[in-house]
């Protein structure tokens, strides 16, 4: 049965639709069906986030398959200084997982890899892709199996992908670790909004998670023999909302001090960052966001000098900032109690000549003078 | 009950724990608040001169400069041989007088007592001269320095002076943060974990930072850097040391969220007393003597 107010809405939409250019339908039939067999293959290694493996910016030849392998590693792994313990689970063995960049009308062709020594069925649900449920139906992968998927990356942009196993496995195996991301890039490199070329000189991947670690009744955090043991626990906290941990690249701190990014003062940094469950809102202290692709898909113009940039859960987004002065940067959700109290900051080391212009201090602190 | 034969019996470790070790009970404490007076904490002598880089921040020509080393005569005191532990605290609690600490939970009686602010070390150290008929109160930096000895680390931070360029000071700085050792665990541990120093004093420069009386002070040098020309004290912001210098809001009782925006934080905050001497009678002058040669 369908009710009166349905019936409006069904008008008003098939309204909406009868009145859009067909531009989704022309894209597609320009790009045609290329002969797989006749493609040629490039085998990709992954690096371990913020670092992302050597990619062109734009395409040199004509569409390719790509090949990624990702093996999946259920662990316990610290996550903050004082030692608590996650049982984890991982694309590749981080949190996030590797960001994976390909250029539009690529063929992303993954293998995933699901040990024995595993103990959890896992497969990969790619925003990126289109259908069955973002390639989730057809690479669940049980311990001891393997799975390759193939899809074309039609769209450019930046896009998480998750493991997404069905029901509460959702997003349980999520707030466990696994998420990454993937950047699909348009042929021709990124542009600004008069589509003038865009290029950067350094990439860095910023992967957040929201973790939810029970305690016990002293209220300390409570670490559990396997992913199992914990999920009771965890879940009941899951339904709270209140994450217990909000980190940069699976752990408190993990992109600071040593590990801290760098850069030069003059070069230009592209910063991807996906939460795959829960928003969030980057802001890079002392610095900007000079061109932002906030939902992360590039063939939208990009957003100009923003001081904070939104990423929605269950996306990825990507900003491009050249640095001006030396210095050290905080990179932080700017929820500040998230950043400061629950973990979500991360810093950049700038080496280079310092702009008087650009800033000052005029008198150093002193005394209130008093005549 | 004396301080000597306190101190006779000191190798017990912190008096303060003898009765609930004897009576092997904690539930002591619950059941019968304690009477004061009571006896006071094993302490060491210490006096003599220390050489130390002042607490504070200092500018030199409108720039960040080093902190001046002073030589300092420090005027005899007593000092706690332990941090005050989770057991020392809690009967300042049940005796009304100390809010209840952020100590993480479970935590052994013997384990210094953390999640402590500046304002709750006073609290304690008022509570604490009235229960045991003594004058305590938190050491100045100074005295700190002097007692800690080899212990001591004060501002380790490089300070780079470049004129035309301040983020050398604060990359150099930030560098130097990341290559600082911690301590291998954060949790606090039971007392004695940390070991001693030459003087006899536990667990300085552990994963506890202690609270001193010493307020944060911005200094301004003189051109040549030799004295101080003036000085804008902020009461409000206490110096701790430990593995290294911290200034802390005195309602601070976490380290962690208590630092600026980038920077190693300390672990865990505590604190240990000193005691004033009792008077300048020529008694009180005769046990101090005999204590420090027989140390």
């Amino acid at each position: 049965m369908i009710t009166r107010r349905e019936a409006l809405m069904g008008t008003a939409m098939a309204a909406v639709v009868a009145g859009m250019p067909p531009f989704a339908t022309e894209a597609r039939a320009a790009v045609g069906r290329p002969d797989i067999a006749a493609l040629p293959r490039q085998k990709v290694m992954l690096v371990t986030p913020p670092f992302v493996h050597a990619h062109e910016q734009v395409a040199s030849g004509g569409p390719k398959i790509i090949e990624f392998t990702m093996t999946i590693e259920e662990k316990p792994m610290v996550i903050d200084d004082e030692g608590t313990t996650l049982q984890a689970m991982t694309f590749n063995g981080s949190v996030p997982g590797p960001l994976m960049v390909v250029h539009q009308d690529d063929y992303v062709e993954l293998t995933l890899v699901n040990p024995e020594s595993n103990s959890l069925a896992h497969n990969i649900d790619f925003h990126a892709a289109t259908g069955a449920l973002g390639g989730g139906e057809l690479s669940l992968v049980n311990p001891g199996e393997q799975v390759t998927l193939r899809f074309r990356a039609t769209r450019s942009g930046t896009f998480v992908y998750h493991c997404a196993p069905g029901g509460p496995m959702i997003p349980w195996h999520v707030v466990s670790g696994m998420s990454g991301a993937i950047m699909v890039l348009p042929r021709d490199g990124l542009k600004d909004e008069k589509g003038e070329p865009l290029r950067y000189d350094r990439i860095y991947y910023v992967g957040e998670s929201d973790f939810y670690i029970p305690r016990d009744r002293d209220g300390r955090y409570k670490s559990y023999e396997s992913a199992g043991d914990a999920y009771q626990d965890t879940m009941e906290l899951m339904r709270g909302l209140i994450p217990t941990h909000e980190v940069f690249n699976g752990r408190v701190g993990a992109l600071t001090g040593d590990n801290a990014m760098t850069a030069n003062v003059g070069e230009t940094v592209l910063i991807v960052h996906s939460q795959a469950n829960r928003d969030t809102r980057p802001h890079l202290i002392g610095g900007h966001g000079d061109h932002v692709w906030e939902q992360g898909k590039f063939a939208n113009p990009p957003a100009k000098d923003l001081e904070t940039w939104f990423i929605r859960g269950g996306s990825a987004g990507a900003a491009l900032y050249t640095f001006l002065q030396p210095g050290i940067y905080a990179y932080v959700n700017h929820n500040l109690i998230e950043a400061v109290e629950l973990g979500a900051t991360a810093h950049f080391m700038v080496e280079g000549d310092w702009d008087d212009d650009l800033m000052t201090q005029v008198e150093a602190p002193k005394a209130i003078a008093t005549n | 009950m004396s301080f000597d034969i306190l101190h006779i019996i000191g190798g017990l470790a912190a008096a303060a724990a003898i009765p609930a070790s004897l009576l092997g009970a904690a539930d002591w404490l619950v059941d019968r608040p304690v009477e004061p007076p009571f006896p006071a904490a094993q302490t060491v002598a210490v006096s003599g001169r220390v050489a130390y880089p002042l607490p504070g921040e200092f500018l030199r020509d409108g720039r960040p400069a080093a902190a001046p080393r002073r030589l300092e005569e420090v005027a005899a005191f007593e000092i706690m041989t332990y941090q005050v532990s989770v057991l020392d605290y809690r009967r300042c609690v049940e005796a009304g007088a100390c809010r209840q600490a952020d100590a993480r939970p479970g935590q052994a009686l013997r384990t210094p007592v953390t999640g402590v602010s500046h304002l709750d070390a006073e609290a304690y150290a008022a509570w604490y001269s009235q229960a045991t008929g003594g004058r305590w109160r938190l050491p100045s930096a100074a005295e700190w320095a002097l007692a800690a000895g080899e212990r001591f680390s004060g501002e380790d931070l490089p300070v780079v002076a470049d004129a035309d360029n301040p983020a050398r000071r604060w990359l150099s700085a930030y560098r130097a943060e990341s290559a600082r050792g911690r301590a291998s665990v954060s949790e606090p541990q039971p007392r004695g974990a940390f070991g001693a120093n030459r003087r006899g004093l536990y667990d300085l420069a552990g994963n506890v930072w202690e609270w001193t009386a010493t307020c944060y002070a911005r200094s301004t040098l003189t051109p040549d850097g030799r004295e101080i020309a003036g000085t804008v004290e902020n009461c409000g912001v206490h110096v701790l040391e430990g593995r290294h210098r911290a200034y802390m809001s005195d309602f601070i009782r976490d380290g962690k969220s208590g630092g600026c925006a980038v920077g190693v934080p300390p672990d865990n905050l505590g604190f240990r007393l000193v005691r004033e001497p009792r008077g300048t009678g020529l008694a009180e002058r005769v046990r101090q003597a005999v204590r420090r040669v027989f140390r």
